[in-house]
């Protein structure tokens, strides 16, 4: 965010938190002494009402990054999202477009219960208008928000809460990866796995294991929800002939089932197996963390379920 | 039960202002409400489809605001918006070209009687969700004031909108970030079937903005001179720095809520008292009384209004649909979007 501030003076942050506590999980930290309280903007806690104003100032002319604490905190404010950042170039013919990006966690953290739990890639990756990415790998983050940042199109943007203290290699240079592209993290034969967000940490300690036992996992990172890059993924499955979908959205709908769909109508002559999905229960998430445990895929699920459709036992 | 008159809001007290200025506000203002007449007739006859809310009896809002304004200042306001649209000069072939869902329409067909928008004239819509225009509104001024210019954005909206979230969110902090823009409740005295006082126990909306210290006051919305006279004073303490300003406009539409809504919610007395204020009857009536123009005058307005109506509608009647593969169009700036078939 930092590097596209000092590229572009049109681009700012605003949300609750960000400036003067230097961010409700110090995303933002040390921006307010950089940029000056201009450009990176405490609010009052008025979703509805930022999210707004970010979309009338991107109407006319700025680039603004509206930070949600959580994604759950911007259901109250879906009808910005949804009903005028999507829509704006729309219904206006493309007089006004609506260069912004909403980013915030989105997912469970912990036992954190119900209403603060929830996923939200596959309901936003349901309206057109709107671009979807949701990455925890640290090298891939700095490019997406780069992307999405200089994207004329409104952006929203899948952190994840547990992750935010993840490290990884970041290059200082300037670099952008695309959206819409996923990442192969992994090269396999066998199997296919293929997850986003926080994820795809059990998805990888899944294809260790699976390892031991000499079943290669090719191993995907969708990074980009909507659009999806359906090239990646039917090429991976034409030559494992086996997908595995593991989602932490509900299974209803859910980013799962579109794969789902999508391998059968593009590569249904090359399974060998069924598609299986891993989703998070179709319930509520609640406190317990007996009970957290139980709602979430995990890495013996997803070892058991690629066993199932290698046939083996 | 009739709230509209226990207060009618603050009335002019400049006596006169320049032949052109009468003549331009009740040129714009036949206009709307010709414009508005035929669109009921056009629906009526089935060429104009969808939700379509008319503008007949609150036109002296929309002449009294331009005349106040610059053409800089930009101007975002619900869905009652043709009256609004003409005045910021989209031209009647465009609009009834867009009620018809022309190609050649101000956007091509694509938003219909709630959505028109121009960039060029710094109109941005037209929108669809009540009270939804506020918070937009607020941002196009965070925008103005981030680079520095000054203009102010005018922020519409009706009575029922004064009840969202969205307003007291906007307006909170609109008023913490001094920022320039100018709201304007257009009261009608109905949000849909439900009078004001039904909505609230505040029945006079103005009062909304001491909650936020914003300067606020109501004015009478069936003359343009009240109306210009009040933004001109509002949008210079706008334009100044001084932060926000919330003007209630009092109102009245002749015709229901939409144009399926028979309005059986109010009394025919209380629509025939408003209409003894027609704002352009008695615009033409002090024209001529006051002798600030002649009748032959005043009927050279009225035969190019009807010409350009007229001329609207052959327009519209006769330019094509959009091709239904423009479907896809606008809906991502990126040009190769991949969309699911």
């Amino acid at each position: 965010m930092s590097e596209e501030m000092r590229r572009d003076e049109n681009v700012f942050l605003m949300g609750e938190e960000v400036a003067e506590y230097n961010g409700a999980y110090k995303v933002s930290k040390g921006m307010l002494d950089e940029f000056g309280a201009k450009r990176v903007i405490d609010t009052p806690i008025s979703e509805l009402g930022f999210a707004g104003i970010g979309v009338g100032a991107a109407m006319n002319g700025l680039r603004p990054i509206v930070e949600f604490m959580t994604w759950n905190f911007a259901v109250l404010a879906f009808d910005q999202i949804v009903n005028n950042a999507a829509k704006t170039n729309s219904q206006s013919a493309g007089e006004f477009f609506c260069p912004i990006v909403f980013r915030g966690p989105s997912g469970s953290a912990g036992q954190l219960a119900q209403q603060h739990s929830q996923t939200f890639e596959s309901w936003m990756a349901n309206v057109p208008g709107l671009k979807v990415v949701s990455c925890i790998d640290p090298y891939d983050s700095k490019g997406l928000i780069k992307a999405a940042i200089r994207d004329n199109d409104p952006v929203c943007m899948m952190e994840a809460e547990v992750m935010y203290g993840h490290t990884g290699e970041v290059p200082e240079e300037e670099y952008l990866v695309p959206i819409g592209k996923a990442a192969v993290r992994r090269e396999g034969t066998d199997v296919t796995l293929v997850s986003f967000n926080k994820l795809m940490i059990p998805l990888q300690q899944a294809a260790d294991e699976l390892a031991k036992e000499n079943i290669s996992a090719e191993v995907i990172d969708l990074r980009t929800i909507r659009p999806l890059d359906h090239e990646t993924l039917i090429r991976s499955v034409q030559k494992t002939n086996r997908i595995i979908v593991v989602d932490e959205s509900w299974p209803f709908a859910g980013v799962s089932a579109e794969i789902a769909y999508v391998i059968q109508k593009h590569a249904f002559d090359y399974l060998d197996a069924p598609v299986i999905r891993l989703n998070a229960a179709d319930t509520s998430l609640p406190y317990a963390p007996t009970l957290v445990e139980a709602y979430l895929p995990n890495v013996e699920q997803i070892v058991k379920a690629a066993k199932e459709v290698m046939y083996v036992k | 039960m009739v709230q509209n008159t226990k207060s009618k809001g603050k009335r002019s007290k400049k006596p006169t202002y320049t032949k052109e200025t009468y003549l331009e506000w009740y040129e714009m203002m036949l206009r709307i409400r010709r414009f508005e007449e035929r669109t009921l007739m056009m629906y009526g006859q089935q060429k104009i489809r969808g939700f379509c809310h008319v503008y007949i009896g609150q036109e002296a809002i929309a002449a009294g605001m331009i005349s106040a304004i610059r053409p800089a200042d930009a101007v975002v306001t619900a869905y009652r918006q043709h009256g609004i649209g003409l005045a910021r000069g989209i031209n009647a072939n465009e609009a009834m070209a867009e009620l018809y869902g022309k190609a050649t329409g101000v956007v091509r067909g694509k938003g219909g009687s709630m959505h028109f928008f121009s960039r060029e004239k710094r109109f941005f819509g037209g929108n669809g969700i009540v009270g939804a225009q506020i918070p937009i509104g607020t941002g196009i001024a965070f925008a103005e004031k981030y680079k520095g210019t000054d203009n102010i954005c005018v922020t519409m909206f009706g009575d029922g909108a004064a009840r969202q979230g969205a307003l007291f969110e906007a307006f909170n902090m609109a008023m913490t970030w001094t920022l320039p823009v100018l709201y304007i409740c257009e009261n009608n005295g109905y949000a849909m079937g439900t009078s004001v006082d039904r909505t609230s126990n505040v029945t006079d909306i103005y009062k909304i903005g001491s909650a936020f210290d914003m300067p606020s006051e109501a004015v009478d919305g069936m003359s343009p001179e009240s109306v210009h006279e009040a933004l001109e004073r509002a949008s210079e303490h706008v334009r100044s720095g001084k932060g926000p300003y919330f003007l209630e406009i009092k109102t009245y539409r002749y015709k229901g809520h939409s144009v399926s809504d028979p309005a059986k919610y109010r009394t025919k007395d209380e629509l025939e008292e408003y209409k003894g204020m027609d704002p352009v009857k008695t615009t033409e009536k002090k024209i001529i009384d006051g002798k600030i123009a002649t009748a032959e005058e005043i009927k050279a307005i009225k035969d190019k209004i009807k010409v350009e109506i007229d001329e609207a509608i052959k327009f519209a009647e006769s330019s094509p649909y959009p091709d239904p593969a423009d479907l896809f169009d606008n809906n991502y700036v990126q040009k190769d979007y991949p969309f699911l078939q």
